[in-house]
C-alpha cells in the first residue's frame, strides 16, 4: 500500500443551514448569536410531544431549477447546494485536475426518508404502478454523494459513509485517507440531511431525544445547560473541498487550514447511550491528536458535538477533560444551528476553520445555569458573545447512536 | 378522441413537466434519447403520464420501441 503522509489542506468550504443559504451567512448568524429553530405549525405536529424543527434559512429551490430537483430528494438537493459552492469556492473544478483522480465522500445519518415515506404514501394512495422510478435512487444512502459526484463529475469513487450523527465527520476523515493513500487528487468531503417529516420526528421524540420546550424555540437548544432537554432537529448539509497541500499551493489555492489528522473509534458499550465517561470518545480524539502529531495542550478550541440531550453533553464533557484537559474554548453551535444529524460533522468542521482563519470562537447560546456536573464546570465554555482567541489548532467532535466517535483536527495552513 | 394536433401539444406538456423540454422542441422527429436528454427513468415517468392524460397504457416491451415523439404520437393515436 502506497501510505502517503502528506499535508491535507481544505481549499472550498460551502454549506446551506438553518442559519443561512451559503457560508458567509451561516457565519454571520452564528457570530451574531441567531437561532435557526422554529416552532413547526402545520396541522399534523399537533399530537406530537416535541414540535420544534430548524428548517433551512434558504429553499434548496432557490439555487437548483425544477427539473433538476424534482429527481433529486431534499437531502440529495441540499448536497448538491452545498457540494457546488464549495467546487466553485475551491477553484478546483478550473484547476486541471483530471477528473479520475477526483473523489467524493459525502455521508447521511438518514438519507431519503422523505421521499421513502412520501412514494410509501403514493403505494397506499394509488397503487405499486404509480410509484416513482425515482424512488430507489431518491431514498438510497449513497444518493447524496451519488448526486454530488454527477454535479461535479468525478470519476475517482463517490462514497457514503453511514454513521448517524458522525458521518460527516467519517466522510472527512474518509477523504483524508483517500488523500493519503493516493487514491485521489481532489476529494469534496460532506455530509447531508433532510428528514423533517412526521416519522422521524415521531422516532426522535419516542425515544427521548428531543426538546420538548416547545413554547420557546429559540432557546430550546442549550448544550451544557441544567435544563437541557433534547436536541432540536436540523435539515442542511455542508461540504469541504481537500487536495494536497503541494498541489493546492502550486495552483495558487485559497487554502482555509490543514486536515492535521483524524481519528474514529466504536463504543461497544450500548446502541444508543453513549459511555457515561465518553470512552470511546477520549479514545478517538487521542487519536485524532497521534495522528496531527500535536499534543492536547496544542489545541486551543472545540467544537463540541454537543446537541443538549442530558447524558450525552456530560459524557462528551468528560471526554474532552480527559483527552485534552481545561485549557481549551469549547463551543457548541448547535445552539444555534440546532442538529444536522449526518450534516453535523461536517458543519461543524466548516465552522472550526473559519474560527481559525478568523481567530475568533463562537459563543454557546442559551446556558443560563451551567449543568452541576464536575467535568462540564470544569471545561472553558465560551457563553454568549464570540470570544476573540489566538490559537493554532482547533478540534471537532462527532458522535452517532451505534456508538461511532469521529475526532477531527484542523490547523492554520 | 384526442387529434394528432392536441396528442403532440398534450406529449409537449407532458415533455415540459417531467424532463424540463420546452414545449417548441417536443417536435415529431426527435429523439428522446438523442435529441431531448430524457434518460429511461424519465420515459417510465413519461408512460405513466400518458396513460393519465390519454387514457392509454404503453405495455413494457412497446416502450422500447417509443424512440421519437412521432412514435408517441402514432401509439397514442392508435390506442386510444
Amino acid at each position: 500500500m502506497n501510505f502517503n503522509n502528506t499535508d491535507v489542506v481544505v481549499t472550498g468550504l460551502g454549506a446551506t443551514t438553518p442559519l443561512g443559504g451559503d457560508v458567509a451567512s451561516t457565519w454571520d448568524a452564528l457570530l451574531a448569536g441567531k437561532s435557526g429553530v422554529t416552532r413547526i405549525t402545520d396541522e399534523w405536529i399537533e399530537p406530537f410531544p416535541a414540535q420544534l424543527v430548524a428548517r433551512l434559512a434558504q429553499d434548496p429551490s432557490e439555487k437548483i431549477d425544477r427539473v433538476r430537483s424534482r429527481r433529486l430528494d431534499r437531502s440529495q438537493q441540499v448536497a448538491v447546494v452545498a457540494a457546488e459552492e464549495a467546487w466553485a469556492d475551491s477553484g478546483a473544478g478550473d484547476a486541471g485536475y483530471d477528473s479520475l483522480r477526483v473523489a467524493v465522500v459525502m455521508g447521511t445519518g438518514i438519507g431519503g426518508a422523505m421521499t421513502l415515506l412520501d412514494q410509501d404514501d403514493v403505494l397506499e394512495a394509488k397503487g405499486p404502478k404509480r410509484v416513482s422510478p425515482f424512488t430507489i435512487p431518491m431514498l438510497m444512502p449513497n444518493g447524496p454523494a451519488a448526486a454530488v459526484g454527477l454535479a461535479i463529475g468525478a470519476r475517482g469513487g463517490v462514497h457514503a459513509p453511514v454513521s448517524a450523527c458522525a458521518s460527516g465527520a467519517e466522510a472527512i476523515r474518509w477523504g483524508l485517507d483517500m488523500l493519503r493513500l493516493d487514491r485521489a487528487d481532489v476529494v469534496l468531503v460532506g455530509g447531508a440531511e433532510a428528514c423533517v417529516h412526521p416519522l422521524p420526528m415521531a422516532g426522535f421524540a419516542s425515544m427521548r431525544a428531543m426538546s420538548t420546550r416547545n413554547d420557546d424555540p429559540e432557546h430550546a437548544s442549550r448544550p451544557f445547560d441544567a435544563g437541557r432537554d433534547g436536541f432540536v432537529l436540523a435539515e442542511g448539509a455542508a461540504a469541504l473541498v481537500l487536495e494536497r497541500a503541494d498541489a493546492a499551493r502550486a495552483r495558487g489555492a485559497k487554502v482555509y487550514g490543514k486536515l492535521a489528522g483524524a481519528g474514529g473509534t466504536s463504543d461497544g458499550y450500548d446502541l444508543v447511550a453513549p459511555h457515561p465517561e465518553g470512552e470511546g470518545a477520549q479514545r478517538a480524539i487521542g487519536a485524532a491528536l497521534r495522528d496531527a502529531g500535536l499534543s492536547p495542550s496544542d489545541v486551543g478550541h472545540v467544537n463540541a458535538h454537543a446537541t443538549s440531550t442530558p447524558v450525552g453533553d456530560i459524557a462528551e464533557a468528560a471526554a474532552i477533560l480527559e483527552a485534552i484537559g481545561d485549557h481549551a474554548a469549547v463551543t457548541a453551535t448547535k445552539s444555534q444551528s440546532g442538529h444536522l444529524l449526518g450534516a453535523a460533522g461536517a458543519l461543524e468542521s466548516v465552522f472550526c476553520l473559519l474560527a481559525l482563519r478568523d481567530q475568533v470562537i463562537p459563543g454557546t447560546q442559551n446556558i443560563e445555569q451551567l449543568d452541576d456536573s464536575a467535568a462540564v464546570q470544569k471545561l472553558d465554555i465560551v457563553r454568549g458573545a464570540p470570544r476573540k482567541a489566538t490559537f493554532t489548532a482547533a478540534l471537532n467532535d462527532s458522535f452517532g447512536f451505534g456508538g461511532h466517535n469521529m475526532a477531527l483536527v484542523f490547523t492554520t495552513a | 378522441m384526442a387529434s394528432t394536433a392536441e396528442i403532440q401539444s398534450g406529449l409537449a406538456e407532458i415533455l415540459e413537466e417531467v424532463a424540463g423540454v420546452a414545449p417548441a422542441d417536443a417536435t415529431p422527429e426527435k429523439s428522446f434519447t438523442e435529441d431531448l436528454d430524457v434518460d429511461s427513468l424519465s420515459m417510465v415517468e413519461i408512460a405513466t403520464a400518458v396513460e393519465d392524460k390519454f387514457g392509454v397504457a404503453i405495455p413494457d416491451d412497446e416502450l422500447g420501441g417509443i424512440k421519437t415523439v412521432g412514435d408517441a404520437i402514432s401509439f397514442i393515436e392508435k390506442n386510444q
